[in-house]
């Protein structure tokens, strides 16, 4: 609590400080007008100036100087750290008021903090992409300090086990030696993700047939929105509804055929997938089928092509890139999605073609490695990272691919767009 | 060779009766998709609408010295299994905040317990015959009713589901978005200012853009893996505590702010632009009192978008431990919290029936307060969108 106190403290004495600089600012640059000068800029800009310069370092200071004390860990005790840039501040203040000065150009000066300071916003999404990068690769290369990368990646069995004895110091009370094969987990994630794909194709793409080439503007206008509602509920939801209303359904329609299916299968938090990533396939293709220019519809049925051919035959040949492309976004978002398979699917690692039975995912187990109370330190812990690192890559690679196809597909068609 | 007029005609029909085919089928794709929606709906409004009531019985409620010391002996034997335990708890404090009460006796509606509950629902229970018999007793005399629950959104979690409200992660859900929009908001719009108003277009500027493209598609589970290792073992941001489950949606709430905020910068015609520099304003002044107060609605409005994505996102709050047991409701966010969709997993890991139901109450609720958010982005989005 004394640190917050001291924080408190600070920002008030800077808020003062600052507020100072403000009227101190203004009164002097009315004071210079008065006296006939003319100046570059208006009064309320020097005070804002003035402001600025005694805030903006001191506040920097204080910043950089708490990371380098939890970067390095270097001892400056924090109430040092304020009282030094109050004394910067206070250095500010005195730099702004020597400032105020006929030719001193007081409204560039603040146009040139207000990019800077717009700049370092836009870092902060650089940042985050290397703060993910840095987080997963760090601790995935603990991981495959421990284990070996090879058994990762070809390893058939995932059973972290007692690993987390090991971590423990205590490796040898372990009934067995943990394994960490994740080619059962990658096998699952594929396995849903395909029926998703399998639900989500035909059923997106035929609506954005309908939408884009038959619909009335009407049903257009309301269709649209009414499928975004799809992508809009919760993925916790989605879960809930997977492994308490599809799941039993799909045992019980299962059993009617004679066939054995588990409660957690892998066909209901698929088939719920496969629903939550419609509207991705959907809005996407609707608009690369909106973008194929009309003299190429012209001209087929002017050939005396019905409209089903021409759309079979003409349209979606020519948006075919783009619809790919929708498809590998969507199969990346499908990789990616954790809730519902949490919830819906099976929490054992199971190498099995078949979808009637439980298998477990990439997503699952790195949450079941993360919410256990184990030692951060441990190898089932820092598994999640490695699984997390590839599936980064994986979806990254499917984005770029993406992107870089709708990207010539646009191209193409933008010159003989009449 | 030559083909009659018939062959052709009747290919021609062949043709067009494939063609009318694929329109019914694409429509039946897009009706199929609307039907799904109904049956989600109505799934949802079955399962969960029951949870807004519980069941109360009406009983005699004896406080006496011996009830202070053990509140069960407060109601007769043959209805004690039937009262909720949690509500017998509560009896001696009550008596010690009104001391009027000792040695009186009277009728009282309690809260029941949740397998009568489920009994009076028509669900499976596991209570025993003769306890089905005296409920039967009580509800013929109408001692027993099912009432609308107010506990559901008053009370924190609990492990007993006749107690247990959805008020602690309603506050965490709160306590965690304000700390989302104070940083992604800001953040969000001085990127896309700075984007679309002051940068060069240069290789900087355009990693700059590929980059934001790009986290708007990381899967969100690997925003909870940030957190984890940078928020709290790095930064030793208190775990579970809404505000490292507000920075991680931040963050993930950014690419929707930024690429909201330029659509609507992008928006804003130039002459408006010309017109200030035209009068000598600097690119700032052109920005801060033209460009961002015309451009506003369409940023709120994807503000609120972004806002809603970030309410009903689980996966990365589960990974910074947002999915503790937060029986009270506080308002800070530096302690443990929970909030609504991870209370709706917690639950929905709960084997106990009652629970089921509180978790589609909580669903209902979460859906309540997400339409409500797009559909005030809608308004907003219709009411001040200008043509130029």
């Amino acid at each position: 609590m004394q640190t917050n106190q001291l924080i408190l403290l600070f920002s008030g004495a800077l808020l003062v400080l600052g507020l100072i600089a403000f009227f101190m600012g203004r009164a002097k640059a009315a004071k210079v007008r008065a006296s006939g000068a003319s100046m570059y800029a208006q009064p309320d800009q020097y005070a804002w100036y003035a402001a600025l310069a005694t805030a903006g370092p001191a506040v920097a200071v204080g910043a950089i100087g708490a990371f380098a004390l939890l970067l390095m860990g270097a001892e400056i005790p924090t109430p040092y750290l304020l009282a030094a840039s109050l004394v910067v501040a206070a250095g500010g203040l005195m730099v702004a008021m020597t400032q105020v000065r006929p030719d001193f150009h007081a409204r560039k000066a603040i146009e040139r903090t207000i990019r800077f300071v717009l700049a370092g916003a836009a870092m902060i999404s650089i940042f985050t992409t290397f703060g993910i990068l840095i987080s997963i690769i760090s601790e995935a290369i603990r991981f495959f300090q421990m284990q070996s990368f090879w058994d990762f990646i070809t390893g058939t069995t995932w059973n972290p086990g007692a690993s987390f004895l090991a971590a423990a110091g205590r490796a040898e009370e372990g009934a067995s030696a943990a394994e960490f094969g994740s080619v059962p987990l990658f096998a699952g994630t594929f396995m849903i993700t395909l029926i998703a794909m399998l639900v989500a194709i035909p059923i997106g793409l035929m609506s954005a047939i309908y939408m884009s080439e038959y619909a009335p503007t009407k049903v257009r206008t309301i269709a649209k929105p009414v499928l975004e509602v799809l992508a809009g509920i919760p993925t916790v939801v989605y879960g809930f509804f997977a492994a308490i209303t599809v799941a039993p359904l799909v045992v019980s329609l299962a059993g009617m055929v004679g066939l054995e299916a588990s409660f957690s299968n892998a066909l209901a938090p698929g088939i719920v997938m496969g629903i939550m990533i419609i509207p991705f396939i959907s809005s996407l293709s609707d608009d690369v089928i909106n973008a194929v220019p009309d003299s190429m519809r012209q001209g087929s049925l002017a050939l005396g092509m019905t409209r089903a051919e021409t759309i079979k035959d003409v349209v979606v040949p020519a948006a075919l890139p783009g619809i790919i492309s929708a498809s590998l976004l969507a199969m990346s978002r499908a990789m990616g999605e954790t809730m519902i398979v949490v919830m819906a699917a099976g929490m054992r690692p199971n190498l099995t073609a078949n979808p009637l039975e439980d298998m477990t995912t990439v997503t699952v187990r790195i949450v079941a490695a993360l919410t256990g109370d184990q030692e951060f330190a441990s190898a089932e812990t820092l598994s999640a990272f490695a699984l997390g690192l590839v599936l980064f890559v994986v979806t990254l690679t499917l984005n770029m691919v993406s992107v870089i196809m709708i990207r010539r597909f646009r191209e193409k068609y933008r010159s003989n767009n009449l | 060779m030559r083909q009659s007029f018939d062959d052709i005609s009747a290919q021609l029909k062949g043709r067009h009766r494939k063609s009318a085919r694929l329109k019914w089928m694409s429509m039946g794709a897009l009706g199929l998709a609307g039907l799904f929606l109904v049956f989600f709906f109505t799934d949802m409004l079955i399962k969960g609408l029951p949870a807004f009531q519980q069941a109360q019985i009406q009983v005699q409620v004896d406080y006496s010295e011996r009830a202070q010391q053990l509140p069960l002996a407060a109601v007769e034997e043959d209805v004690r299994p039937l009262v909720s335990r949690g509500y017998l708890r509560l009896i001696p404090g009550r008596m010690e905040d009104n001391p009027d009460l000792l040695g009186t006796s009277r009728m009282e509606w309690v809260l029941a317990d949740g397998q009568v509950d489920q009994y009076l629902k028509g669900h499976h229970t596991n209570l025993n015959s003769k306890e089905q018999s005296v409920v039967d007793q009580l509800a013929s005399e109408g001692r027993a009713e099912l009432k609308f629950d107010t506990n559901f959104f008053t009370s924190g979690d609990s492990k007993m589901p006749e107690l247990a409200g959805i008020a602690s992660a309603a506050m965490g859900t709160v306590m965690t978005l304000l700390v989302t929009l104070a940083v992604a908001f800001p953040i969000g719009v001085m990127t896309a200012v700075y984007l679309e108003e002051f940068a060069p277009d240069n290789r900087f500027t355009q990693i700059i853009e590929i980059n934001i493209n790009n986290l708007a598609a990381i899967p969100s589970i690997l925003f909870g893996l940030l957190g984890l290792a940078i928020f709290i073992n790095f930064f030793g941001v208190p775990r579970s505590s809404p505000l490292v489950g507000g920075l991680t949606l931040a963050l993930m709430t950014l690419p929707v702010i930024i690429i909201a905020t330029r659509t609507a910068l992008r928006s804003v015609p130039d002459t408006i632009r010309h017109a200030a520099f035209g009068v000598g304003c600097s690119r700032w002044q052109v920005v801060r009192d033209h460009v961002l107060p015309v451009s506003m609605p369409g940023i709120m409005t994807g503000s609120i978008i972004g806002l809603a994505q970030a309410m009903g996102e689980t996966a990365p709050l589960i990974i910074v431990g947002m999915v503790a047991f937060i029986p009270d409701v506080s308002a800070t966010i530096t302690d443990a919290a929970t909030v609504l969709p991870a209370q709706i997993f917690t639950w929905a890991g709960e084997p106990d029936r009652a629970f089921t139901e509180k978790t589609a109450g909580g669903i209902l609720v979460l859906l309540t307060i997400l339409i409500a958010l797009n559909a005030t982005a809608v308004v907003l989005r219709k009411k001040f969108e200008r043509r130029w």
